[in-house]
Order: C-alpha cells, then structure tokens, then sequence
C-alpha cells in the first residue's frame, strides 16, 4: 500500500490478565510484520482480572483494520478499541529525565522545567531528574531542549489513554 | 460431594462427555498418567490410534476432522513430542481445522529449569493454534478441556492445544462434568448477518450483468447444510460458480454452474470469467495469492460482496464492496430467501445470458484436455481420470500429498459432495496425505480412502505405513511417481532455465518391495494398457493398505498455470506456452 498515508494511532486493548496474554498480542505483531511505537501494559482490574494493553502505532487505515480484526480475534480479548478514532481521548505519558549541568545551565533547566510543569524528584549538587507527564510531543519537546542543557538520560513510560465523556473506553 | 480422581481421569472424562470417540497420537514419559488411564476404556469406548510419528497423529486428526466434522484429538507428549506436530498445527490454522492437542509437560516445579524433554511448548505454539493453555492447576483443567472444543469447533474453526504437566495429571480433583461456565467472556464469534448487509448484497446481486461465485473452505467447514443452500441459491440464479482448493466438493462439479477450480491452476474458464466478471460473491475463501495472481490486476471492474466468519479475512488482500460478517450457512440462507423474493433478479436475464455465451467461448479451449497419445508411458491426468471414473460410484474420500498431483488431483478428479476432498490447501504440507487419509479411514472404516501422492512427498510420512497396516485400514496410495519433485521441476523450468538443482528422487525405494515390507500390498503400472487392471487390483483390497506406484511420464507439467506475478487472463495453457514466458524479478520473487 505504498502511498497510502500513514498515521499516529493509539490501539486499547482490554484483556484478561492471563500467562502469555502480552506474548500473545505483540507475538502478532512481530510475526506479520508491524511495527510499534510504544507499548505499555498493566492489570486495570483484580477482581474481573483484567489488563489494558496500551499501543502506538503508526500506519495506514487499511493496516489499522487489520490490526484491530487479528487482536480482536485473539481468544482473551474483550475490546480492541482505536482511541485516535473517538471523539475525543485523553493521552499521558510519564517520563523521567536526568539532567547533569551546574551554573548557568542547571537554572536553565530549572526555569525550563518550571514552564513545563516537571517536578524535580531528585537533586544532587551536579544533577538533577524530572518527572513530566503529558502528551508524547510535549515529553519529546522539553527533552529536546534538555539536550545542551547536560541531559544524561530520558526515560519514557509509553502512552496510556482514555477515552472522553462518561462512557467507558 | 463428588469424589476426587486423578487430573488424567478428569482428561478422559471429559473427552467422553465431549464426545470424543477417537483419538490420535504417542506415548512418552510426560503423558504416562493419561495412557494409563486410557488403559481402563475398552476401544469401543475411546480409540486410540498408535501413529508412529507426532506429525503422522496431527495429520491423522485432521483428516478425520475434515471428513467428518467432528473434533480430531492429538495426545501427545513434552518436548519432541509436542515440537513434531507444530507443522500439522499450522495446517490445521491455516486451513481453519477443528484440533483439541494435548501435550504432556514437566511438572510445574521443574517448568523453566531445561528439564529433560522440556520445551516451551506453549510459546512455540502460540502463533500456530487459534488457542493454547498451560494448564497450571489441577483447579483449571477440567474447564480448560471444555473451553477448547468450544473454541476449537466455534467461529472460525481450528487447533487449539493444551499443555498438562505430568504433577497435574497424576494430583487429584473433582470432576464435575460438561458446564457451562467459560474462562474467556471476550469470546463471542459473529453467526447471524446484519440484515443491512443482506440487503446491500442483495442490491449488488440485482444489478450484475457478469456475476460470479468464488467460494472455498468456509462453505465446507460451515457444514453440510451451507452446501446445499450454496447449491440452491445457484440454481436459483444461475450464476456460475467457481472454488478455491479447498472449497471443493462444496458445489457438485457435474452441475452446469461449475467452472472449475479458480487461482494459479485454475481452469481457463475459471480465471477468465474471475477476470472479466462485474461482481464477485465470495463465500468463505480468502482472496489468497494463489488465487489472486498479481493484486494489481485482480479482477479489475468486478464489484466484490465478501462473506466471511473472520473479520480479519476481509480486506486483507483486496478491497472488498460489501462484507458480511457470518458463518456461510446463515448468510447464504437469508441471501437464498431474499432473492427469491427479488422481482428485479429476473430483469438482467439477457445480460446473463450473454455472460453464459462468453463463458462457453472460454469452456470451448478445453484448458484440461491433453494428448493420450502423445506416449506409450501413463499420463498422470489420464491416471487420475482414470482412478476417478473407476471410483466414481463408490463411496470415495481422497486425500492428498502436495505439488503437481496435488494440483492434477483438483484438475481431474470430480467431487460431488462436501467433506470428500482432504488436502493440505494454505500450508501446502508435504507429507500430509498418508496420514489424513488414515484418519478418514479410522471415522469412515467402510468408505474407500485414496491418498493420491507423488513420490517425493509419500516419503515425508510413510512410517505411517505401519499404523495403517496395524489397524488393518484398507487406505490407497496412489503415487503419481515421475522420478521429480514435479512442482519444484516445474518451476525451475519457468524460473531458473530449467537448472534442476535437487529436485531429482535420486535412490527411490522399490515401492512395491516397501509395501510389501510393512505387510502391505505392492502394485507397480508402467504402461497405459496396465492401469485399469492395476487399479482394480487396488481397488479389492480390504484388509491392508495399497502402495500403488504409477510411473507416470516423467516430463509431463500441470497446466493451465498463472505464472507468479502475472494477471488472470496472462494463464499459460501449454509447455510451448512455458518456454515462451518470461517471468519478471518481482514475479520471481513470489513462490
């Protein structure tokens, strides 16, 4: 499908939290060849054991149907749910960056960090790492800026989402 | 209070109340519990069926499944045992085969420590079944065992393999019985159509001038009644229909409707009515590239209505009009009643006709006839012909190995009925037809099962030879022997210059001697004028199994073919056709 324009999706998966149950969905994305931007994946509920299975992708609308047809026909899956298709969602990322500079750069960073609403979670005299959340493109937005500021390291939780209004996602 | 029995009684009981009458497969050290127990059951009570190799017990069970509808069972052990039947689990899902496997394991303390005959047979298995289980409590087994003939025989059939410790089978647990509690409240596969999309087929249906039908496994695996509604709705319409390898015996071939198989060895009539038709009603087949040719060039002014189980099946290859989520036999039902009730069918009676005129100018090649006499040694189509004609009213199953006879096989042989036709279509298994044939036999013990093979591809399973000879299954060889990996030869003639690198049968056994060394029947035909005879000969056996060598000529090739990266209406029909082609880069790289 050459040509065909590719964009940035976020699939939710809601499954039962058994063995072998991440394996089995991003065992299919290696096998037929897709690729995956993030991916992050946690129990959502212990009493009905189940867990959110959280996907970046990027592609075509044609390979998304896809996509979404082979994880929904995977036999521990409930809802396969395309989230940049809804209405409207909400997406966070968690991240945390570590910073080495002293002086001038370090109130840089500081002042930076301010404007972004990162909290510092540790200091030390020649360093210092942030905690930020929000959208993906502003996590990439304050690490680039963190770069000729002495950043050491940036460490990203992958994307989670949820959809808008009272209804579940 | 129920009292409690061990996790390998709990496996037997719940395969009786499952219904499960036979069963396929091979003993080792993490499944002695279960044989143990299965010691108890009298074979009329639950048969099991000694193979002697874990691929041979897959193939068997799928054989058995595809002929009668029911569940094949697998019982095998850890490690090899469970790493043999990985192909034959692969066939199942690709072909969409109803398979309960159940694999021994090392006991759950010892799962990860490269314990002897450990694997990881669930992982290994993971993107080979529709569903797999590590049963890790005594507490889960009982369900888990019901749930897998529930997945492994609902929606979209296929494997579905279990994975019982040794600990587990030996600890002991209530039994409750069938339930109808599930694990998996996600799972829930679309029957029934939306009555929307009936009636935007139906619109579709009422406006074609060049219509066709292209279906394939889905109607045979959706039962017997999909076939006859399939049946009705085509005589209702008169529209022609067309089948994938697999979908054959899903419409009878003597019928004026059918064309032929469609795809890569379609017939001419087949691929060409593909090619020009305005409207593809597609029936449980998957628009696979053997069927497609070059996607590109796919049926180019055809409005397409796809029916399919799987959701996933659908706008997978080529973009379709109108899909309709269902299992055929629903879908088909509401299609028949309400074209029936169509007023406006009747109008494009005149364009239809005209679509059956053109139709008949591609019948009249005769893209199957080929020259009896242009040898004194056996064709192989006229040796399939043959072996049809003379077993044409018996009650008959063929099964088959896979490359050119596989192909010859669908050419030349007529099934009438579904359920009758059992070859490996998707994973193309070399080695499959011996075995599936001995599971025909084992559900259908009074029918005649014919496994046709090519030399090659017998030898890839023929130790099941033996458990054939055992069980006293009178189950036919019948090798389409030309001294080639035919396929292979074919196309690196079409390829490769005709550079035959390695697919020469160098050192055949004397099959009649093989035969004759497993305490089978041996019979050789060399000459046209010996067939028949040899065929009868074959034919009376009762008792045993045939290994029947056809030395065919070697240099015969299975047309018409679409070679790789062409079109529909690019078929070759002939070897002077072949040694006119050539086959572009992108077209080679296509297998």
């Amino acid at each position: 499908m050459d040509g065909v324009q590719t964009k940035r999706r976020i699939i939710s998966v809601l499954v039962d939290n058994e063995a072998g149950i991440l394996a089995r969905v991003i065992g299919m994305f290696s096998g037929r060849g897709y690729n995956i931007d993030s991916l992050t994946v946690t129990e959502v509920d212990r009493e009905q054991k189940l867990s959110r299975i959280t996907i970046v992708i990027h592609d075509n609308d044609a390979v998304v149907i896809q996509i979404k047809a082979l994880i929904e026909r995977m036999i521990p899956v409930h809802e396969v749910t395309d989230l940049t298709e809804l209405e409207g969602h909400i997406e966070r990322e968690l991240a945390l960056i570590k910073v080495a500079s002293s002086g001038e750069k370090r109130v840089e960073c500081l002042r930076l960090a301010d404007a972004f609403r990162a909290r510092v979670v540790d200091a030390t005299n020649d360093s210092l790492i942030f905690e930020l959340t929000g959208r993906s493109s502003k996590i990439e937005t304050f690490v680039n800026l963190m770069r000729s500021l002495g950043l050491v390291e940036a460490i990203m939780s992958g994307v989670v989402g949820i959809s808008r209004g009272k209804e579940k996602t | 209070m129920t009292e409690n029995i061990s996790g390998a009684n709990i496996i037997i009981r719940a395969l009786l109340d499952q219904n499960v009458s036979h069963m396929f497969g091979y003993p080792g050290g993490a499944v002695l519990p279960i044989y143990d127990a299965l010691y108890d059951y009298d074979s009329n009570t639950i048969r099991h069926i000694l193979v002697r190799q874990e691929a041979g017990a897959v193939h068997a069970a799928e054989g058995y499944a595809r002929s009668s509808g029911k569940t094949g069972i697998v019982l095998v052990t850890s490690g090899p045992g469970a790493t043999n039947i990985v192909t034959g689990l692969q066939d199942a899902l690709m072909d969409s085969i109803p398979l309960v496997c159940i694999t021994g394991q090392v006991p759950v303390p010892l799962i990860g420590s490269d314990a002897f005959q450990e694997a990881d047979t669930v992982g290994i298995t993971r993107p080979c079944t529709k569903h797999n289980y590590l049963v890790r409590s005594i507490e889960e087994l009982e369900n888990t065992i019901h749930e897998a003939f529930y997945i492994a025989n609902s929606g979209r059939p296929g494997p579905v393999l279990i994975d019982i410790p040794k600990n587990i089978q030996i600890e002991e647990y209530r039994y409750i019985g069938k339930q109808k509690k599930k694990f998996h409240a996600g799972y829930s596969p679309v029957l029934r159509p939306r009555s929307k999309d009936i009636q935007d087929a139906i619109a579709l249906i009422e406006e074609a001038k060049s219509p066709i039908f292209y279906t394939g496994g889905g109607v045979i695996n959706s039962g017997l009644a999909a076939s006859g509604i399939l049946n009705e709705i085509v005589s209702h319409t008169n529209f022609p229909i067309t089948s994938t390898l697999m979908g054959l015996g899903g419409f009878p071939a003597e019928k004026e409707q059918w064309l032929g198989m469609l795809g890569m060895h379609g017939t001419y009539e087949a691929n060409m009515a593909m090619y020009e038709t305005d409207l593809i009603i597609c029936v449980g087949a998957r628009f696979d590239d053997r069927i497609t040719g070059k996607i590109s060039a796919f049926s180019p002014q055809s409005k397409r209505i796809h029916i399919d189980i799987d959701p996933s099946s659908i706008n997978k290859n080529v973009q379709t009009d109108i899909q309709i989520v269902g299992d055929c036999a629903y879908v088909l039902e509401e299609l028949l009643s309400g074209l029936r009730h169509s007023q406006s069918l009747k109008k494009n009676t005149a364009a239809l006709a005209q679509w059956w005129k053109k139709i008949e100018t591609w019948r009249a090649k005769k893209c199957l006839a080929y020259d009896i006499k242009k040898s004194s040694s056996i064709l192989p189509q006229y040796a399939i012909e043959r072996l049809y004609q003379m077993t044409a009213d018996k009650n008959t199953y063929i099964t088959t190995e896979v490359g050119q006879h596989q192909m010859w096989a669908a050419q030349y042989y007529q099934f009438q009925e579904p359920r009758r036709w059992i070859t490996s279509g998707g994973l193309g298994t070399m080695g499959y037809g011996l075995p599936a044939a001995i599971g025909v036999q084992i559900a259908h013990p009074d029918s005649l099962v014919i496994d046709i093979a090519g030399e090659a591809s017998i030898l890839m399973n023929i130790q099941e030879m033996s458990t054939a000879v055992q069980y006293r299954l009178p189950v036919k060889v019948f090798i389409i022997n030309n001294f080639y990996m035919g396929m292979v030869r074919q196309w690196q003639e079409l390829l490769h210059d005709g550079r035959y690198s390695h697919s020469y049968s160098e050192s055949l056994p004397d099959f009649v001697k093989l035969a004759e060394a497993y305490g089978g029947v041996g019979i050789r035909a060399q000459k046209v004028d010996e067939l028949d005879d040899a065929i009868a000969e074959m034919l009376a056996v009762s008792d045993r199994p045939v290994l029947f060598d056809c030395q065919v000529d070697e240099a015969e090739n299975c047309f018409p073919m679409i070679p790789s990266g062409k079109a529909h209406n690019e078929m070759i029909l002939s070897k002077q056709d072949e040694d006119n082609q050539t086959i572009s880069k992108e077209g080679q790289m296509l297998v």
